[in-house]
């Protein structure tokens, strides 16, 4: 009996181990394949972050890996750095470096983690394309960082400036007591304040505060034109929507103003009606009319479903894969670290869904266009129609800190 | 009452203290305490003795680690980690598993080891086993001072507080932007070659070999502590408060000693992350770590101090296959093994094993 009960744990152990070992045990062969490391968070609660990401640069693989060189193939190698943990993300861009032999690598969501691949992708020679993780000094880490997505300066700023411009005299600011927050209420307030206007007060969030109803009965008391606010997700933002209608900021007409980080379009439809009116800075938007971005959201709804909706942070995925396949199909299928570069500085591409974008071929950093959008009804929904537009910003924060 | 408070902490610092150094006295003169005591207890000499002799299958990791080196030399970025998690592993299983102090903030050491090392490589001092030491040494402070509040709760109440003083530091890092970088990291850190000689590659050599060497020294002493009359009280502790301070064994004192060993310890984990990363951030100090090095232990067995060596390993090359094969999903195999491990295997893997073994001793 006993000698049976060892043996079938035995026999269980040896089936556990085969399951766990098998579905690896298969490698495709490689052609002349040109392989990309993608590093997206893909699980824990940021994961519909690099979900946007992952959809947009898939879509673009597979809308245009027919234009490739023949017997140019591309490989995806994708890996999860589970959130900001720069120690996991820089071991897999070190991995896939070394045992992958990736030629690009792409992806990342967050700063901390971009900035720890950043000394390695100068070490061993890799173009570095940023998708999304947004720290405006980020690109001077290692001259092979090339970024596609934005800084908060770079929607803030010119957000600021067109409140100036537009008969706002008193803003106040609220952000979450973090990088990013500090970056976005830096860049409105040198814009307002610059163009003449006032920062009537200034309020920082603890990260994970649900609760903003406190800060904004200050706000109330200033009486101020404008509300700046920045927060980290579109959850959040709906909290501190759901306290500006409640204590009647939203009656007395105080404005509500954001970059677009806080009405992304893919969480609209969870934010409800109380999100109308919001206007925000920002780069993209899924029911902008230009006719590539028509076509862009009918390629997505075809591939993954009519419910499901892009935002700003799919075209980071969908415009970093075109920067590498323009560099892949320059060079044949062969890329040259720094031909690669050289090919990117200054890549421009008049199509994207945003609009026209360009690389600046000093800081690699983007140049595109920054557009004032107002969250209005949109068919059966919710949607940030673009009304005015700032063409061609440069990271407004590199100009006032130039590099040493 | 502020006042008294104040004080008392202070005196039990300073008996902390003393204690530590009376440990490392006796862990100084080779067992010297074993053969003073009084020959009319010979049992209780002979099993510490017997405790203390290097049994053969106690080299086994270091044989595994060593032909990883040469094995798998693809693999050796994440060995690294890997050896420094078991470290940090192990640091952890010498309150939760030898004095029974259940932590939900362990990863407060480990980060303020990070930093400690990452701002002096940030600072011009890169050299890398000196900057090991100011780690080990701030962590260890910030154990005491915290372990002289915290450790007078039990239970509950001592969890919450572990859990809060990683979050306290937390947003402190968080907020002194300045200093630490906040959530961008902490960035520019130079590290210097080891002994001015070997430089932190990118296939990841140095890095394992020197967190391996590390991990050595700290196993070393965490077995001497484990093994001393000082270990045999935390377990007695550990299994019974009443009975120990009945035999006027001084409790407090000594849980606070461990706690600071193991913040040290978890210090050291931290700075090695930083100077093989090159690079620390707020997660160093976040709640995700300190529960994952606690499903770690939990998965290699607590308390038996081999426990960090298998579950950190296990884990992580768990989730690294895992994570491979899917990006996205990997998180519900881990956790699936967690419940099995949990409902089926008390104990954890060394669970598992010494069932065999002692079902196999009853047959024979």
């Amino acid at each position: 009996m006993k000698i049976m009960m060892a043996s079938q744990t035995g026999l269980r152990a040896v089936a556990f181990a085969a399951g766990l070992v098998l579905p690896w045990a298969v490698t495709p062969a490689a052609a002349q394949t040109v392989k990309i490391g993608v590093i997206l968070t893909y699980s824990g609660p940021s994961a519909s972050l690099g979900d946007q990401i992952d959809k947009g640069l898939d879509l673009y693989v597979k809308e245009h890996q027919k234009n490739l060189p023949a017997g140019v193939k591309v490989e995806l190698i994708k890996r999860d750095d589970t959130g900001p943990n720069p120690d996991v993300a820089k071991r897999l861009a070190q991995e896939l470096i070394t045992r992958d032999h990736v030629q690009f690598l792409a992806g990342v969501v967050w700063s901390p983690n971009a900035a720890a691949i950043a000394p390695l992708a100068t070490e061993v020679k890799v173009p570095f394309v940023i998708m999304n993780a947004a720290g405006a000094g980020l690109t001077r880490a290692s001259p092979y960082i090339v970024r596609v997505s934005f800084t908060l300066w770079q929607t803030s700023y010119p957000l600021g400036q067109w409140a100036a411009r537009n008969g706002m005299k008193k803003i106040y600011t609220a952000v979450s007591d973090y990088a990013p927050g500090h970056d976005g209420e830096a860049a409105i307030t040198k814009a307002f304040t610059d163009a003449g206007g006032q920062v009537v007060g200034a309020v920082r969030f603890p990260l994970k505060d649900q609760d903003f109803v406190p800060f904004l009965q200050r706000v109330k008391d200033a009486k101020p034109d404008a509300l700046y606010v920045f927060v980290p997700s579109g959850k959040q933002a709906a909290a501190v929507m759901k306290a500006y209608a409640d204590l009647g900021l939203k009656a007395d007409g105080v404005k509500l103003l954001g970059p677009q980080d806080i009405v992304p379009d893919a969480e609209l439809p969870g934010m409800g009606d109380e999100a109308l009116g919001i206007i925000s800075g920002g780069t993209y938007s899924a029911v902008s009319t230009r006719p590539q971005n028509q076509a862009y959201v009918a390629a997505w709804k075809r591939e993954y479903g009519a419910q499901s909706i892009p935002d700003f942070m799919s075209v980071g995925g969908w415009d970093g894969m075109a920067a590498i396949f323009s560099v892949i199909k320059a060079s044949n299928g062969q890329p040259d670290p720094d031909k690669a570069m050289a090919l990117l500085r200054g890549w421009a591409n008049p199509d994207s869904p945003r609009g026209p974008i360009l690389i600046d071929a000093n800081t690699r950093d983007i140049v595109e266009n920054v557009y004032i959008r107002r969250v209005e009804k949109v068919g059966e929904g919710l949607g940030n129609v673009e009304f005015d537009t700032i063409a061609q910003v440069k990271d407004p924060w590199k100009e006032f800190n130039p590099a040493k | 009452m502020m006042a008294r408070n104040h004080s008392r902490s202070l005196i039990s610092v300073a008996d902390g203290l003393r204690e530590l150094f009376s440990l490392a006295a006796t862990a100084g003169s080779g067992g010297g305490a074993a053969r003073r005591t009084p020959s009319q207890m010979p049992n209780a000499v002979d099993v510490l003795r017997r405790s203390h002799r290097l049994r053969p299958l106690e080299t086994l990791p270091w044989l595994v680690a060593a032909a990883a080196f040469f094995l798998l030399p693809d693999y050796l970025a994440l060995g690294a980690q890997i050896l420094l998690a078991v470290l940090f592993a192990l640091s952890l299983d010498l309150i939760l598993g030898y004095a029974g102090i259940v932590s939900l903030g362990h990863a407060a050491f480990f980060g303020v080891g990070a930093y400690a090392a990452g701002l002096l490589a940030v600072h011009g001092w890169g050299e890398p086993l000196s900057g090991l030491v100011v780690a080990g040494i701030a962590a260890g402070l910030i154990g005491m001072l915290s372990g002289a509040v915290i450790l007078r709760t039990r239970g509950l109440t001592l969890l919450m507080l572990t859990l809060m003083i990683a979050a306290m530091l937390q947003e402190a890092a968080n907020k002194a932007g300045a200093i630490t970088g906040g959530t961008d990291g902490l960035q520019g850190m130079q590290v210097s070659p080891v002994f001015g000689l070997f430089r932190f590659d990118v296939f990841g050599h140095t890095a394992y070999v020197y967190c391996l060497t590390v991990l050595f020294l700290g196993w070393l002493a965490a077995r001497r502590i484990v093994h001393s009359p000082f270990g045999r009280g935390l377990i007695g502790i550990r299994e019974s408060e009443e009975r120990m301070r009945a035999i006027g064994s001084p409790v407090f004192r000594r849980r606070l000693v461990i706690y600071a060993i193991s913040a040290a310890l978890a210090g050291i984990a931290g700075g090695l992350m930083a100077q093989t990363t090159q690079f620390v951030a707020l997660d160093a100090l976040g709640f995700e770590r300190s529960g994952t090095v606690l499903i770690m232990l939990i998965l290699g067995g607590v308390g038996r101090l081999y426990g960090a060596f298998i579950g950190a390993p296990l884990y992580m090359i768990l989730q690294d296959r895992f994570a491979q094969q899917d990006p996205v999903y990997w998180y519900f195999w881990i956790g699936l093994l967690l419940v099995l491990v949990v409902v089926f295997a008390r104990g954890g893997v060394l669970g598992i094993g010494e069932r065999l073994v002692r079902r196999r001793s009853r047959r024979s």
